[in-house]
């Protein structure tokens, strides 16, 4: 935040009844006044996400409660020129839901309802504030889970998740958020609703849901979803292998599914993450392991038993230390905690840090992870691994304090040196945090500018006018991205 | 030179027949080629360039041109014992992307439109254009691969593309039974790799490890006694895209002779479907998203998605 924008919030929250702003009378005769915000607290808490990166300062902050109010924010945005970012809990890592310029922050968090469960169709209807692990609560006595489990999913939204097409641990076997998606009503920026898919078997013409899932809040506004459930399974098995280096535990993972099987999650930890995770939670990870893959086999007990087996063999054949299976719910429970709580763990460390997101082909983990290891000896810092081995998801969590004198430069460059290993393995910029402003400048590493040109014409072709979250996802020289030039360098970095 | 820059002759060869003016087709195996109406006979017909270009087995990925059949792709991967979501019912690899139906026994496979991973076309301006990437999970940039699957080439014509492949379960029977309720039978078992319903006889595919296969058999034994089959019924021409829920509904006199395959709404009909109704402003969209791709609308002439199926 700048010194003239904190300045106008402070002037701002101490004379609230000041603001006679236009557009801020016409949201608040739109809504209720309770539900537009305009104080300079809650601005600047909307002005973040759980990204390092800073915008510029929400402008009129949005709670709406219907599809109705979305349309008529979205009526009001229009006829005052504003542009609108549409937030959910703002977990988000790639700065997604962060303002550029000073837009209209459309937060859905009051949208939170499960409208309905339709067994007979095998999905749920709901809004777009429901909290992705409440949802799957909610599912848990009529024997279905939501598949996609962010480690977030304590607080993320579906929304969120929907906008963000985001993964987790259990989407290796299920598909990510996009494959549980089933029909989406959006409200686009000229106000119009759009239900996009359907629960009917194909639905007609262009994979219009298809499109928006993953779109990073720039096509529009979701305002209901309907995801997919999944049957809960009756048998679970979870092992943890130890190894005495990343590499053996890479190749366990590349091992594995080359023996074509596709277990319910594959997740690899270091030994520095492991440390802090068991001094953190107490799961009873094994902390003079080099590497520890955690493997989770799902299904019917028979195939179960034979998979996890299989598991074990593979892993000692590429030189675990210990194959040990959870003896009850419990331990079970504790050690996805552990896996889950990775980031809460690092505090103890260092007090902030960086997590990555990149995607290499499961035959190179081994590879780019001594790569990793290389990058952060050289601009001396501390990176701890901890990520979705099974699709080759790497996130590289570089930790230090923001206190040390020219570190963020460090971390930077770091940063990048990975990103450009990742894609020059054969992978992708990102796995499941999404471009948002993050990585808007690597885009080139991937796409040519024809390719960026045509994604572009499917972002307009939702959003002509670039209202819709303008500056994210593709790089400046792009239409919908001109707003850049109001963007700061980053600086902050999340603690 | 760029990393980026495409250099397969045979993909620059493509993208140069198709050219920069004039009117378009592609044809694949013309298998489904009336669908979403017939090609202007303006239309120059051009065919997509074949092959399989790499298949890794470990990585799940193949990378396969688009004028490839989809039965030579699957001889390929079944000699790793992998297959894709792709319908086996003749035609190419791009024909069924572009049409986008699925397989009928997509409740095992998945739905074709989650096979594609990166796709390479030739735009409207004859150019290669990529969208998406070559792993197995990726959320870089905005979903064109998506938007091309079920686009009917409108869009862009499909020239390679990199496929998600998928173990072939170990084992895979059929077994068929007269007068169960195939609805029960979808909620008892966890995982199936089909079930088909005529409105008499129910059809089950059994997918997985031979274990779960027969304990999945034990637990039908309580509906009625299951007799395996070497496959599913032949399948009428015509393809109704319900719900799920709808397919209870499902008879003979609405839909003459039918195959309802359960759990994906998915019916099959001696019987057309009738004209499915399309939102005024998913068209907007649509006519739009055509405009920007194709502005002179040389791609495909003739074809629309939005077109009711055949
Ligand atoms: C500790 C931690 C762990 C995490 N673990 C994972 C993980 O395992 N896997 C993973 O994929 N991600 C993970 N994330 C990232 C993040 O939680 C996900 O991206 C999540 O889906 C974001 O949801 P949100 O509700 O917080 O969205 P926000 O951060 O509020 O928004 C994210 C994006 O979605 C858009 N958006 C939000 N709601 C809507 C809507 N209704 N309509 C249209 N656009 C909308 C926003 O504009 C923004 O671009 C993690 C984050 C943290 C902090």
């Amino acid at each position: 935040m700048g010194v003239f924008d904190r300045v106008m919030n402070a002037v701002q929250s101490r004379n609230p009844g000041a603001d006679i702003d236009p557009l801020v009378a016409d949201l608040a005769a739109s809504l209720s006044a309770d539900r537009v915000r305009t104080d300079g607290a809650s601005r600047s808490l909307l002005s973040h996400d759980a990204s390092v990166f800073d915008g510029g300062v929400a402008g009129p902050v949005c709670y709406p409660e219907t599809t109705a109010e979305v349309q008529a924010i979205m009526s009001v945005a229009e006829a005052h020129g504003a542009s609108v970012v549409p937030r959910g809990a703002g977990t988000g890592l790639a700065g997604g839901a962060i303002p550029l310029g000073k837009p209209i922050v459309v937060a859905v968090t009051k949208m939170n309802k499960v409208l309905e469960i339709d067994l007979d169709n095998r999905v749920a209807w709901v809004e777009p504030g429901v909290i992705n692990l409440n949802l799957t609560k909610q599912l848990a006595p009529l024997g279905y889970h939501f598949a996609p489990d962010p480690s977030s999913q304590q607080v993320c939204t579906i929304g969120g998740n929907v906008a963000n097409n985001s993964g987790g641990p259990h989407c290796l076997a299920y598909g990510v958020t996009d494959a549980h998606v089933v029909a989406v009503e959006v409200v686009v920026p000229s106000g119009d609703v759009l239900m996009l898919g359907g629960l009917e078997a194909e639905p007609l013409g262009y994979d219009l849901r298809g499109a928006f899932v993953g779109s990073e809040g720039t096509l529009g506004i979701a305002t209901k979803v309907a995801v997919r459930l999944t049957k809960n399974p009756p048998a679970v098995r979870t092992l943890l292998l130890s190894f005495s280096s990343v590499a053996d535990a890479a190749n366990t993972v590349s091992g594995i599914i080359a023996d074509g099987m596709v277990p319910a999650a594959l997740e690899v930890m270091d030994q520095r993450i492991t440390q802090a995770v068991e001094n953190y939670v107490h799961a009873g990870y094994p902390t003079d392991a080099a590497a520890v893959l955690l493997a989770e086999v799902e299904g019917l007990p028979g195939g179960v038993a034979l998979d996890a087996e299989r598991i074990g063999e593979i892993g000692r054949a590429n030189g675990a230390t210990e194959v040990r299976a959870a003896e009850s719910d419990e331990e079970r429970a504790l050690l996805w905690k552990g896996r889950k709580t990775a980031f809460g763990a690092i505090a103890q460390v260092k007090p902030d840090y960086y997590l990555h997101d990149t995607v290499v082909p499961r035959s190179k983990l081994a590879e780019v992870l001594e790569q990793v290891y290389a990058i952060a000896d050289t601009y001396d810092l501390i990176v701890m691994n901890v990520f979705h081995a099974g699709d080759g998801n790497l996130h590289p969590l570089l930790v230090f304090d923001a206190r040390e004198d020219g570190v963020l430069e460090r971390v930077h460059q770091a940063g990048e040196e990975i990103i450009r290993a990742s894609v020059e393995a054969g992978g992708v910029l990102s796995g499941e945090h999404g471009i948002g402003v993050e990585k808007q400048k690597y885009m080139d590493a991937m796409f040519t500018d024809a390719d960026m040109e045509h994604q572009n014409r499917l972002r307009k072709s939702f959003d002509p006018a670039c209202r819709a979250n303008p500056g994210k996802v593709l790089p400046s020289g792009h239409s919908c991205a001109d707003i850049q030039a109001l963007r700061k360098v980053p600086t902050g970095v999340w603690g | 030179m760029s990393l980026l820059t495409i250099t397969d002759p045979v993909l620059l060869g493509f993208a140069e027949e198709v050219g920069t003016a004039g009117d378009v087709a592609v044809e694949g195996g013309r298998t489904r080629w009336s669908f979403g109406g017939e090609a202007s006979p303006t239309a120059r017909l051009v065919a997509a360039p074949t092959g399989v270009v790499s298949y890794q087995p470990d990585e799940m990925t193949v990378q396969v041109r688009a004028g490839t059949t989809v039965a030579d792709l699957h001889a390929e991967l079944a000699k790793h014992g992998q297959r894709t979501a792709l319908p086996e019912r003749g035609g190419t690899v791009g024909g069924a992307l572009a049409v986008g139906e699925n397989a009928a026994e997509s409740l095992g496979r998945g739905p074709i439109r989650n096979a594609l991973l990166q796709v390479r076309y030739v735009s409207a301006e004859g150019e290669l254009v990529t969208g998406g990437g070559p792993t197995v999970k990726n959320v870089t940039g905005y979903n064109l691969p998506k938007l091309l699957v079920g686009s009917l080439g409108t869009l862009g014509l499909m020239a390679e593309v990199i496929l998600r492949t998928n173990p072939t379960p170990h084992t895979s029977r059929w077994l068929k039974a007269e007068g169960v309720d195939p609805f029960a039978i979808y909620n008892d078992l966890l995982r199936p790799g089909a079930i088909m319903w005529d409105g008499t006889t129910t059809w089950v595919l059994l997918e997985g490890h031979g274990v779960d296969v027969d304990a999945e058999q034990q637990l039908l034994a309580p509906h009625a006694s299951f007799a395996e089959v070497d496959g599913p019924p032949d399948l009428p021409a015509h393809r109704w895209s319900l719900t799920p829920k709808d397919l209870r509904g499902a008879n003979a006199e609405v839909h003459g002779s039918f195959v309802a395959t359960i759990g994906t709404g998915l019916l099959f009909s001696t019987e057309p479907a009738p004209a499915q109704e399309v939102a005024a402003n998913i068209v907007e969209v649509s006519e739009r998203a055509k405009r920007f791709f194709d502005p002179t609308g040389r791609l495909n002439p003739g074809r629309n998605p939005l077109k009711a199926r055949v």
